[in-house]
């Protein structure tokens, strides 16, 4: 740009940095591709923006941990400045932990930051996936970046797990012990994944060294990469947005992102920050001072896992014990059963956008967000898999409900046990009537417009309610939404009267397709045609 | 002598014998028995345990039976000793208020006297733990880490790591031992009140209950420091995933929902 300069005047420092930089890295082209890149306006849109920052705060503090934990499990004799402790044996790692928290210069302070921002780093994947999700958010082209999302949440679980196991304390020494079991009941290559894992029997010399490096080096490495994949993603599809008038699917309405998008983002980040340092300077996480050095010999009641590994403590806690001996090997299926449904509550998440495009047949790009009450099979679907989510993390804190709401565990397990089956089907079955609800009244607003309070009489004696038009922008928005037509398998016979193969696959794509977009599965939005017939009669409603 | 030893088999000897032997067992027993009730009638003891006889009929005997012998709504108080009365009574878990799955805490109804009493009864009733006195259960001097070590060996299955309490089946609970009295900790660990086991001093010697009792209280009592600010109840990853979910995503969201509404106006030009 400026590169050609009068010859009379120095240019300003700034420029002359930048024209360096530029020469070697290319900037302007660059900036001049992004800097104006356009970014709609929606706070669920910054959802996301609170896991990466959460994120970033994680790493920040998580270097910090790093220079003063030792992960070793060698064992020493406590003799630092928590008197309850002074004279125990426990391994270099309880104790470097307990350094951290009393003895290092704002250690405690940066523990309970780094585990904070972790519970909400989750926390804050989970609703921003729960988004994209209900919004259709995932539809083509962005299936990879939903992928990519949902390895980050999985990932995050395992490295959340792998990072709250590293004091070696006796609350995550007992999640140790809870997946070393997991790890045993899997058939035939248990117990041979088990003394791969720690290095001989449990819990062996060399867990907290290895999931040391799991934790800091090898997963949060992967994220870090899907995460660029992630952002890169983001930019080169363009954000979604809500219909709208002037909205299409060839557009972004918005700000661009410089000026006003680095600000806000920037903004944003430290407030993320000081949210999180504030909770973490007000309340304690996790004080592992309190549990005690692991022992595999001692146990105490209340030993949960962080949240996102909860369901899995509650598929556990609810699962009858049954197991099956055959030949002189035992299948605890007690175990077995709740690690595979683990695995298929997350796969189902995994694999839901490549299900409804099969159903759809649809192959078209979309970059207009759908609003959940438009999409009533998909959004009831959404919320029966979080309800069967959460029952499940309420059979993960049945103690805690039990001596707290001083209700009997047994009758809070037998409830979970029944709700998971029965929770789901009926929460699908209300959220799609409150979401046909919804659209019939969208309909209902679009024909016969807004009710404004206002009681006309009329000559002949008669009251009514004046309804208002909507503006034709509101029209739009309301009417935005297209709608599937199910998907028919055609005529059983071809033209020449022979009967036609259909596979099974296409026989259940039709039923499916019915019962996402077949009638009474969704209200057919309002035509023009009908429009203009009501409103065309004045006087009427 | 000679006499003696003459009618030795004379057919009444051994008549003659029994007798000389009765007479001297009925009269070294006489001798050595322990003082009937009637000699110790007028003792502080003998009052306490009429007292708290009448006491027990008013307020214990229609689930205890009226000697103590136990009846449908209520276990055999013979051979609980004084140490349980104290216990129960003293920390208003006794007279029960309703049956139920366990009987909790509650305040207390009689006085310390009162309950001296009924556990001078009590004890009356059959031999059993005593009371202990300040000296054993006092914390003071005890070792506070080997408390806790023996605590999370003993204990925190039930009580969780720090005694903030758990459940158990069927509506049962282990209590949180906060604000529990070193008196009342010393005397359950000794009893086994309600579904907890009874640790005797053969199993845990006195030294080792004042040790525990020197854990309680350091990380659950009354001058806990919490070094990491409010402890959300000490529960552990439930009371810290709600409180996050809540209160620190519940916080964020508000915030970006402020953020958003605040958008740069687009300048008309």
């Amino acid at each position: 740009m400026s590169t050609v300069t009068d010859d009379k005047r120095k240019a300003p420092a700034g420029e002359r940095v930048a024209d360096w930089a530029d020469g070697r890295l290319g900037i302007y082209s660059l900036a001049k591709a992004n800097m104006r890149k356009i970014f709609p306006d929606h706070w669920s849109f910054m959802l996301g923006e609170i896991a990466l920052y959460s994120f970033i705060i994680i790493i920040l503090t998580g270097v910090y941990l790093t220079l003063f934990f030792h992960p070793s499990m060698n064992e020493v004799v406590y003799h630092g400045s928590y008197v309850p402790m002074q004279g125990i044996r426990m391994t270099e790692a309880y104790a470097s932990t307990l350094e951290i928290s009393f003895d290092v210069r704002g250690g405690l302070l940066i523990r309970q930051i780094h585990h904070w921002a972790a519970l909400i780093f989750l926390a804050a994947m989970f609703v921003h996936m729960m988004r994209v999700f209900f919004t259709g958010a995932f539809r083509k082209p962005r299936e990879i970046n939903w992928l990519f999302g949902f390895l980050l949440f999985v990932l995050g679980m395992f490295t959340g797990f792998t990072g709250y196991s590293l004091p070696d304390d006796l609350l995550s020494g007992t999640g140790v012990r809870f997946t070393q079991g997991a790890i045993l009941a899997t058939p035939v290559v248990g117990t041979y994944i088990s003394f791969f894992l720690f290095g001989g029997e449990f819990p062996g010399h060399d867990m907290v060294a290895r999931f040391y490096s799991i934790h800091i080096l090898l997963l949060p490495g992967i994220m870090l990469g899907l995460v660029v994949a992630h952002l890169i993603l983001v930019f080169y599809h363009k954000h979604t947005q809500f219909a709208g008038p002037g909205r299409t699917n060839k557009n972004v309405v918005g700000m661009p992102l410089l000026p006003v998008y680095m600000a806000k983002a920037g903004g944003f980040f430290f407030l993320v920050f000081g949210v999180i340092a504030a909770i973490a300077g007000l309340f304690t996480i996790n004080p592992v001072w309190a549990l005690g050095p692991y022992r595999p010999d001692q146990v105490s009641t209340g030993a949960q896992p962080d949240w996102y590994m909860g369901f899995a403590e509650g598929l556990i806690r609810v699962m009858p014990g049954w197991e099956i001996n055959l030949w002189g090997h035992t299948l605890a299926l007690g175990v077995f059963i709740p690690l595979t449904l683990f695995g298929l509550v997350l796969v189902a998440l995994a694999v839901y956008p490549f299900i409804e495009s099969w159903v759809t047949g649809d192959k078209r790009e979309h970059h207009i967000l759908d609003r959940p009450r438009n999409a009533p099979t998909r959004t009831a679907l959404g919320v029966a898999w979080i309800t069967g989510y959460v029952i499940m993390l309420l059979g993960g804190g049945n103690d805690i409900f039990a001596t707290h709401f001083h209700l009997s565990i047994n009758s809070i397990t037998w409830f979970v046990r029944i709700s998971y089956f029965v929770g789901p089907v009926l929460a699908f079955v209300i959220t799609r009537r409150i979401c046909l609800g919804l659209q019939r009244r969208d309909k209902d607003k679009v024909l016969h417009g807004r009710e404004s309070g206002i009681i006309k009489r009329l000559p002949h004696g008669e009251f009514v309610e004046v309804h208002e038009q909507l503006s034709r922008q509101e029209l739009h928005t309301l009417t935005a939404h297209e709608q599937y037509a199910p998907a028919e398998i055609g005529p059983s016979v071809d033209e020449n009267g022979v009967e036609r193969k259909v596979t099974r696959g296409q026989k259940l794509r039709a039923k499916l397709s019915k019962g996402y977009y077949g009638e009474g599965n969704q209200i057919p939005k309002p035509t023009a045609d009908e429009y203009k017939e009501i409103t065309s009669g004045h006087g009427h409603h | 002598m000679k006499k003696l030893s003459a009618r030795r088999r004379h057919p009444l000897a051994a008549v003659v014998v029994l007798l000389l032997a009765l007479a001297a067992t009925g009269g070294l027993y006489a001798a050595f028995a322990p003082a009937g009730k009637a000699q110790a009638d007028e003792t502080a003891q003998s009052l306490a345990i009429e007292e708290g006889k009448r006491l027990y009929a008013t307020g214990c005997s229609s689930c205890h039976g009226t000697g103590g012998q136990g009846g449908s709504d209520g276990p055999s108080l013979v051979g609980v000793g004084s140490a349980a009365v104290d216990f129960q009574v003293g920390t208003g878990r006794m007279p029960a208020q309703q049956p139920g799955a366990q009987v909790p805490k509650k305040p207390r109804i009689y006085s310390q006297a009162e309950i001296d009493q009924l556990a001078a009864y009590v004890a009356s009733l059959g031999a059993g733990p005593i009371t202990p006195t300040e000296k054993q259960y006092s914390p003071e001097g005890a070792d506070i880490a080997k408390g806790g070590d023996l605590f999370r060996t003993n204990c925190a299955q039930c009580h969780n790591f720090t005694g903030e309490g758990g459940a158990l089946t069927n509506g049962k609970y282990a209590p949180s031992l906060e604000d529990v009295s070193p008196k009342h900790l010393y005397e359950a660990m000794q009893t086994g009140p309600q579904n907890m086991p009874s640790f005797p001093d053969t199993t845990l010697p006195e030294q080792q209950k004042k040790d525990i009792i020197a854990y309680v209280k350091t990380v659950n009592g009354e001058e806990t420091e919490t070094p990491g600010g409010f402890a959300l109840g000490g529960l552990g990853p439930v009371s810290e995933g709600l409180f996050g979910w809540i209160f620190g995503l519940g916080s964020l969201i508000a915030v970006a929902v402020w953020v958003a509404a605040h958008t740069a106006k687009a300048k008309k030009s």
